[in-house]
């Protein structure tokens, strides 16, 4: 296999017909290339949007509630209503598929008037009252400090947890805001977290404008009295969240007097389902490109096994030679293999390289340039695919040069010699 | 050592056939130099090829060395032109980009000798032509007696007891012509049997035995 007279043999006839060869090459190179560059940005695609996701528990469904769109039990249609406390004891009593249950508070934010102060600074932040369990739905990207706890919960203590574009615009540079005390529409609150979006683009932006405080201090603190604003649910594992959803729904219409039928009174998202369906929209890009990339190899492959064919016809009465002074049919058919092999394995590996190169460039120049993109992040392969497609490369191109050798050994010698 | 009864030949193409051998009969001994004569499409080259294992009879049987010749395959074969038979060709047949040494050697390669020890011992037989200065000149760069004497090296270099020549003096002046033969004649002092197949009578004079073929047959047999 590793002899020096093979391989001079291979090179003499790689260098024979340079142009040949180079566009030979590029059929495979330009197929592998390709493959990866169609596979990375797909990949690319998907972490871009699952990322939007954050470490979100993907079996969750988030409630909250509507206008009403049917009259009923002497309610007439249109009615606004809250969910309340009743609500959160009733789920924890009827409702066991529940795994987490975490009531929600929402106040302030966008477009609103400033609503946080510290001295001489203010800001407008989005105020959400939440329990320990939101923590381990949606977990938050915690850079200092802690998340709100049981006994926060339990004690209604002035506490919150700031956003990282908070920290920015109420404290300066290297101060700690650790313990500090914020003043939160005129009372004041110790800070006990720091945290930053895991999401990418506008998403992350909001959510580093976010602070967190103890859902029962802000129904005490802000007069909410007993309501309850949204919900997130999740399911226990292997229990689909659908089920939860539809019995939570069922549940809350119940409480709330709402007609079994009405369709508009409680919002609900349901992740899980979302999300199966964007998984399902990647494996289909996946597919896509997996399809693509083969048949543009295969075009390739094909292309390498007709330019070994015009090799073997050319070199007829050489092999004829060889044979006739003792090469067996194995000695021509494994060189010609080797041969096919060599050319495609050397340039899939190439289109491989430039390819992955390409993608760590355009990773780099994202990074660098610091481009918030919603829909892009980290394109690349992953060594798996690589070597697979390696594998797949070499494979294909024993199988290119086998029907050349099988060609060129069904010739009898003394044909081959007589060739001209 | 070579022994062919009653071979037959036809060559099929299409709905023709072609009957180019008709039932010959030779026995070949041990250190033998005998010439086969004929015109062309006498089936003269047919019969070296068939004893060179290169192509196959219909008919007959053949023993070589006392092997019996027939249906072999291509694997088999292969291992016999190599250890048993040496051929050199009217047109030299040496392989364009490997250099004479290379070319000397090549039938050693597919005996799986070491790259270093068959380069060292083609290197002797050139010696042994007076080639050693053209040692590392590759064919196109070798004058016709000069490639004929290479593909003669690449012959002997395997020890074969046969060597069949297929016209080896057909591209050749007369002067290295005569060299050639002369060349022919001391390996077959050596006690190797040589075949030379060729249309001139006076190489074929300076063989011991010529058969003379006509038409697919033995026609007459000369001890010169």
């Amino acid at each position: 296999m590793f002899d020096l007279d093979r391989w001079q043999e291979i090179f003499h006839v790689l260098k024979k017909n340079k142009l040949r060869t180079f566009l030979t090459a590029f059929g495979v190179f330009w197929g592998i290339f390709m493959l990866v560059i169609m596979l990375g940005s797909g990949n690319g695609l998907e972490n871009g949007v699952t990322q939007n996701f954050g470490d979100m528990a993907t079996n969750s469904v988030f409630l909250w509630p509507q206008q009403t769109s049917i009259s009923y039990k002497g309610f007439p249609r249109g009615r606004r209503f809250n969910f309340d406390d009743e609500d959160t004891k009733a789920f924890r009593k009827s409702i066991p598929e529940i795994k987490y249950l975490a009531p929600r508070l929402q106040a302030g934010g966008f477009m609103q008037a400033n609503n946080v102060v510290r001295g001489k600074k203010t800001g407008v932040f989005s105020l959400m009252g939440d329990y320990p369990e939101f923590n381990l739905i949606d977990p938050l990207n915690l850079q200092k400090g802690r998340f709100i706890n049981d006994i926060d919960i339990k004690d209604k203590r002035k506490v919150v947890v700031i956003g990282s574009r908070a920290k920015d615009i109420l404290f300066t540079k290297d101060e700690d805001p650790i313990n500090q005390y914020i003043k939160i529409q005129g009372i004041y609150f110790q800070v006990i977290g720091q945290f930053i979006s895991k999401r990418n683009g506008e998403n992350a932006e909001q959510e580093n404008q976010t602070i967190y405080m103890p859902f029962t201090t802000m129904q005490r603190t802000f007069n909410y009295g007993n309501a309850v604003g949204f919900y997130s649910v999740t399911s226990r594992d292997n229990i689909p969240v659908s089920v939860v959803e539809d019995k939570a729904i069922r549940l809350l219409k119940k409480q709330h007097s709402v007609s079994p039928v009405d369709e508009t009174a409680i919002g609900h998202f349901n992740l899980e389902k979302e999300f199966d369906q964007m998984q399902g929209l990647f494996g289909g890009i996946r597919g896509l490109v997996w399809l693509v990339g083969i048949g543009t190899l295969l075009a390739g492959i094909i292309g390498v096994s007709n330019i070994m064919l015009v090799v073997v016809r050319e070199r007829t009465k050489e092999i004829g030679i060889q044979r006739a002074l003792g090469a067996s049919p194995w000695n021509v058919i494994s060189g010609i293999i080797t041969e096919s092999v060599v050319l495609t394995t050397f340039a899939g590996y190439t289109g491989l390289v430039i390819g992955v190169g390409l993608l760590e460039m355009i990773n780099y120049l994202l990074v660098k340039s610091g481009a918030k993109t919603e829909m892009f992040l980290h394109p690349g392969i992953n060594f798996n695919v690589a070597v697979m497609a390696l594998t797949i490369l070499i494979i294909s191109g024993a199988f290119a040069g086998f029907i050349p050798a099988k060609r060129a050994v069904s010739i009898k010698p003394i044909d081959a010699l007589r060739f001209e | 050592m070579i022994s062919i009864k009653n071979i037959h030949k036809s060559y099929v193409m299409g709905q023709n056939s072609l009957h180019v051998l008709k039932g010959i009969d030779l026995d070949i001994e041990q250190g033998e130099m005998i010439s086969i004569m004929g015109a062309s499409g006498s089936g003269k080259s047919t019969l070296l090829n068939i004893l060179g294992i290169l192509d196959n009879y219909d008919e007959g049987e053949y023993n070589l060395n006392g092997t019996k010749i027939k249906k072999l395959n291509e694997r088999k074969a292969a291992q016999m032109r190599n250890r048993m038979l040496g051929f050199v060709f009217q047109s030299f047949n040496l392989v364009s980009f490997k250099n004479a040494m290379e070319n000397v050697a090549l039938p050693l390669y597919y005996q799986n000798v070491p790259r270093k020890k068959r380069n060292a011992i083609a290197m002797e037989y050139l010696e042994r032509m007076g080639l050693k200065e053209w040692a590392h000149h590759l064919p196109n760069e070798l004058s016709g007696g000069q490639k004929q004497r290479v593909a003669i090296a690449r012959a002997l270099i395997t020890n074969p007891k046969v060597i069949l020549a297929d016209e080896p003096t057909g591209a050749l002046d007369s002067v290295t012509s005569l060299e050639v033969i002369d060349l022919l004649h001391e390996i077959n002092k050596t006690g190797i049997t040589v075949i030379i197949v060729t249309h001139e009578l006076d190489i074929a004079q300076r063989t011991r035995r010529t058969v003379r073929i006509t038409d697919g047959m033995i026609t007459e047999i000369i001890i010169n």
